[in-house]
């Protein structure tokens, strides 16, 4: 049998039913080897069951900082049969599968007896256990490393427990010293010890936090729900309100509420959540209320895919509520992003008096690498924008730029009226229709401010280049991979992190391409066509992926060869 | 006693004449008044509708919202200030119907909020529909045979689910309406007041001298404080009983369980954005 040997990177995959235990490996194994000093990168795939099905979780450790998907396999370990299957499409010739004796496989397999090893431990749910240790150990790390982790992991479980899985970690480590068909001998950088290892959901909540997030209101729904539990975990230790709604109308109205009496509030969904959210989108819109919607995207119609992830609800985003009013999306493209722009979500919430939508997708939030302390910390421009009021205060003065100062009932000497009838400059219902023309222009006019605050779109390669690369969100980091893996001639890459507003700045860009490429994880390419309808430029190349999973690096490899040629 | 002025100056009042929302204003100020409430201090959420227009005619702040979305949004205030008073005042459809689903987990929530629903059995600005709370047989221009449908009971729902203060009034009874609502405002927790109102113009079953020959009020041997005696009043029909049929006083309110707010009320809006608060959460990213 021949020798396998990883210097640069190695793609491991874990898969079993749900409840065997895939989480815990993922969250021990990245945690033991980012500590170690490389670089960790883990994405999951799974099904929307409790128990059962065939999960998987993919974990890359490499000497340059990793931060996307890699669609082949070189090392998994299957926890059932089932796995072998799921996967079939991830595993090549050069995969190599650690697995039991029970598990029947035509590819490269060393046998290693989790299962076996596992029983003689008392009991087979340590088969998790046994596999984390036996990878853990092709590293030939310190075991002590192991066993801090590992022991601190299981700190609030049984002694007899914990005791168990070090145990098993022991045991699969030991089998893996006696091998020596596999060689990982991968750089290590010892500063990513000092990294922390965060998902998009945890971005995002912190990310709201630095934005001085002080309210919440949602119903749980994947893969919204993973931001709505992290800012109720921080609600134990900060000044927070977290609460579960009866369902999304109630969420997004209570959080308008909580503007209106001075917090600062988000509002964590998914599509079917946003459809129930749309009317008070619209309110909000109406009493020019600052509001902050994550909305993590899913495949959709209707339920699609609960668990899985695509780019469809761009559309919706941008055209969701009745009636004209101004609104900015923003969609970050990696974990960096997702906290930078989910506080500056509060900033722009708050100075603009209008609803900010996060939008976010399953692989994202669901995604973890290693992210220096650095790009974690708050920017200084958050503040309060809302006033003082005194005797006689109009909460929708008109002014030159169409934003009223904002009031907070109990606050001051003047009343704080609301209307989501048409109103007044007071926030009294009106039929006057001369007003109403005025009322909307007010509000239409903020969109001009916000024009002036926009976020740049990123620029990457030569700038004189014929054909341009267009993409958003979480495909940032397997286009730009994949753009300077490739260093395309004649070609650039534009990423955008603000969806709307575009910056006037796309425009240009756009109109010097011969030939522009737009990747999307959608059917009809949302952001493609308005970027067409809002530049009148042609985009007739579309990289387009819908079957619920993200791109890989592989396949944005040969897609963007295959139209570049 | 503080001279405190809720009327407003010059405005045109979109109800009709005779219809009860004007008795129901009236009755509102008299109860802020009494209760020397600052209007400062006063936040009116309501719905759409007609009821839902009260707002408008008072000097309070306000949160004029969505059609039955009344309770979310005061649900938000009061735990973002506790220091204000929250009143969550619509119709029977905008909260029974359109906000069926709040009006039962507002009473659950036990937000410390008064909820006045003015109750005329008919929906008003949408011309004549039947409301959830129309009786069998009542024939409008949809309902063309006749409502079938069971009429919701708002009494005995807020009772079934322990909400804190549960009570009715005839808008037509100044006095005792005061009295009611005045309890209603003071009680620490969710308090439900479902106002008998009759509409001039859509509804000529349920008139005045209908609900003054259909209501009695409760004698003051009722205990208000057993739920099985309460829910036998709330499920009466054949006469409506008014005046507080249920008061709970177990439990804490929602914004009494707020972490924020256990040492003392901290209104949101005195708080700044912390950078403080992102290196904290940080630290525990390192915990391996």
């Amino acid at each position: 049998m021949r020798n396998y040997e990883f210097t640069d990177r190695i793609n491991i995959v874990l898969c079993g039913g749900a409840g065997q235990g895939i989480q815990t490996i993922e969250v021990l194994m990245t945690r033991i080897l980012k500590n170690a000093g490389y670089n960790v990168f883990a994405t999951k795939e799974y099904m929307s069951r409790v128990r059962g099905g065939s999960n998987s979780t993919t974990i890359t450790v490499s000497s340059a900082e990793g931060r996307c998907f890699y669609n082949n396999i070189d090392l998994l370990i299957p926890l059932d049969q089932n796995a072998v299957k799921h996967l079939k499409k991830r595993i090549t010739r050069e995969t190599l599968i650690l697995a039991d004796s029970n598990i029947e496989t035509r590819h490269n397999k060393i046998l290693v007896d989790f299962n076996d090893i596992a029983v003689k431990l008392g009991n087979k749910v340590y088969a998790n256990s046994v596999a984390a240790g036996y990878v853990l150990g092709l590293f030939r790390l310190d075991f002590k490393v192991l066993e801090e982790v590992v022991s601190n992991f299981f700190s609030g479980k049984s002694d007899e427990i914990s005791e168990k899985n070090i145990k098993a970690v022991r045991k699969g480590y030991d089998e893996a010293l006696k091998s020596d068909k596999i060689s990982v001998d991968i750089a290590r950088n010892t500063s990513t010890d000092n990294d922390l290892l965060i998902n998009g959901s945890d971005a995002v909540a912190l990310g709201a936090v630095a934005g001085g997030c002080n309210f919440m209101s949602s119903y749980p729904m994947s893969p919204s729900t993973g931001v709505f539990t992290n800012i109720a975990k921080y609600s134990k230790e900060l000044p927070i309100i977290a609460e579960q709604a009866e369902d999304e109308i109630s969420a997004i109205n209570m959080a308008i509420g909580a503007w209106y009496a001075g917090s600062r509030a988000i509002v964590s969904t998914s599509g079917g959540g946003f459809a129930l959210m749309t009317e008070g989108l619209s309110l909000a819109g109406m009493i020019e209320s600052p509001l902050v919607i994550h909305l993590a995207q899913r495949p959709a119609p209707a339920t699609g895919l609960p668990t899985r992830t695509e780019q469809g609800d761009l559309n919706f985003a941008l055209y969701g509520g009745h009636g004209d009013f101004p609104r900015i999306i923003l969609a970050p493209g990696n974990i960096e992003q997702a906290f930078k722009l989910s506080e500056k979500a509060f900033y722009y919430a708050d100075k603009y008096q209008v609803p900010v939508i996060i939008l976010t997708d399953q692989y994202l939030v669901d995604t973890y690498y290693n992210v220096r302390e650095k790009d974690l910390l708050p920017s200084s421009e958050n503040s309060h924008f809302f006033t003082e009021t005194s005797p006689g205060y109009l909460r929708y003065r008109i002014t030159d730029d169409g934003l009223s100062p904002r009031g907070i009932p109990g606050f001051g000497k003047g009343l704080v009226m609301v209307d989501s009838d048409e109103h007044d400059e007071a926030g009294r219902i009106t039929e006057d229709l001369d007003l109403r023309i005025k009322m909307s222009g007010k509000r239409m006019k903020k969109l001009d401010l916000i024009k002036n605050d926009l976020i740049e779109p990123v620029f990457t390669g030569n700038k004189n280049y014929k054909n341009l690369i267009v993409a958003w969100g979480s495909n940032y980091h397997a286009v730009k991979n994949a753009f300077e893996t490739l260093e395309p001639e004649g070609t650039a890459f534009l990423f955008f992190e603000q969806l709307y507003p575009l910056h006037e700045l796309a425009g240009v860009y756009l109109n010097k391409a011969e030939n522009i490429i737009g990747i999307e994880n959608n059917f009809t390419g949302q952001f493609t066509n308005l970027l067409e309808h809002r530049f009148r430029v042609n985009i007739d190349k579309r990289i387009l992926k819908y079957n619920g999973l993200a791109f890989s690096q592989e396949e944005i490899i040969s897609r963007l060869t295959e139209v570049l040629i | 006693m503080a001279v405190i002025n809720y009327d407003i100056e010059n405005i045109d009042i979109a109800w009709c004449p005779g219809c009860g929302n004007h008795s129901i204003l009236k009755i509102l100020k008299q109860v802020l008044i009494d209760l020397q409430k600052d209007p400062l201090n006063v936040v009116m959420v309501s719905g759409i509708g007609q009821a839902a227009k009260i707002p408008q005619y008072i000097k309070t702040n306000y949160f004029n919202g969505l059609h039955g979305r009344a309770l979310p949004p005061a649900t938000g205030i009061k735990a973002s200030n506790p220091g204000l008073t929250v009143i969550a005042e619509s119709g029977d459809g905008d909260m029974y119907g359109e906000g069926g689903n709040h009006f039962i987990h507002a009473i659950r929530r036990n937000t410390d909020i008064t909820n006045i629903v003015h109750n005329n059995m008919v929906y008003g600005l949408t011309k004549g529909q039947a409301s959830p709370t129309s009786n069998p047989g009542f024939v409008t221009p949809v309902q063309n045979d006749g409502v079938s449908s069971l009429p919701f009971n708002p009494l005995a729902v807020a009772v079934s689910l322990g909400a804190g203060f549960v009570a009715r009034i005839f808008c037509g009874d100044f006095k005792e309406s005061v009295e009611t609502v005045k309890k209603a405002i003071l009680h620490k927790g969710y308090a439900l007041v479902d106002v008998l109102q009759p509409c001039v113009v859509f509804n000529k079953v349920n008139t005045y001298k209908w609900f003054k020959e259909n209501s009695y009020y409760i004698d003051n041997n009722h205990d208000t404080k057993n739920r099985f005696k309460a829910f036998e009043k709330a499920i009466e029909t054949e006469k409506l009983p008014l005046g507080i049929i249920y008061i709970n006083e177990e439990g804490k309110t929602f914004e009494e369980n707020l972490r924020i707010h256990h040492d003392k009320i901290t209104p949101q809006y005195s708080l700044k954005p912390d950078s403080q608060h992102v290196k904290t959460l940080l630290k525990t990213f390192y915990h391996t």
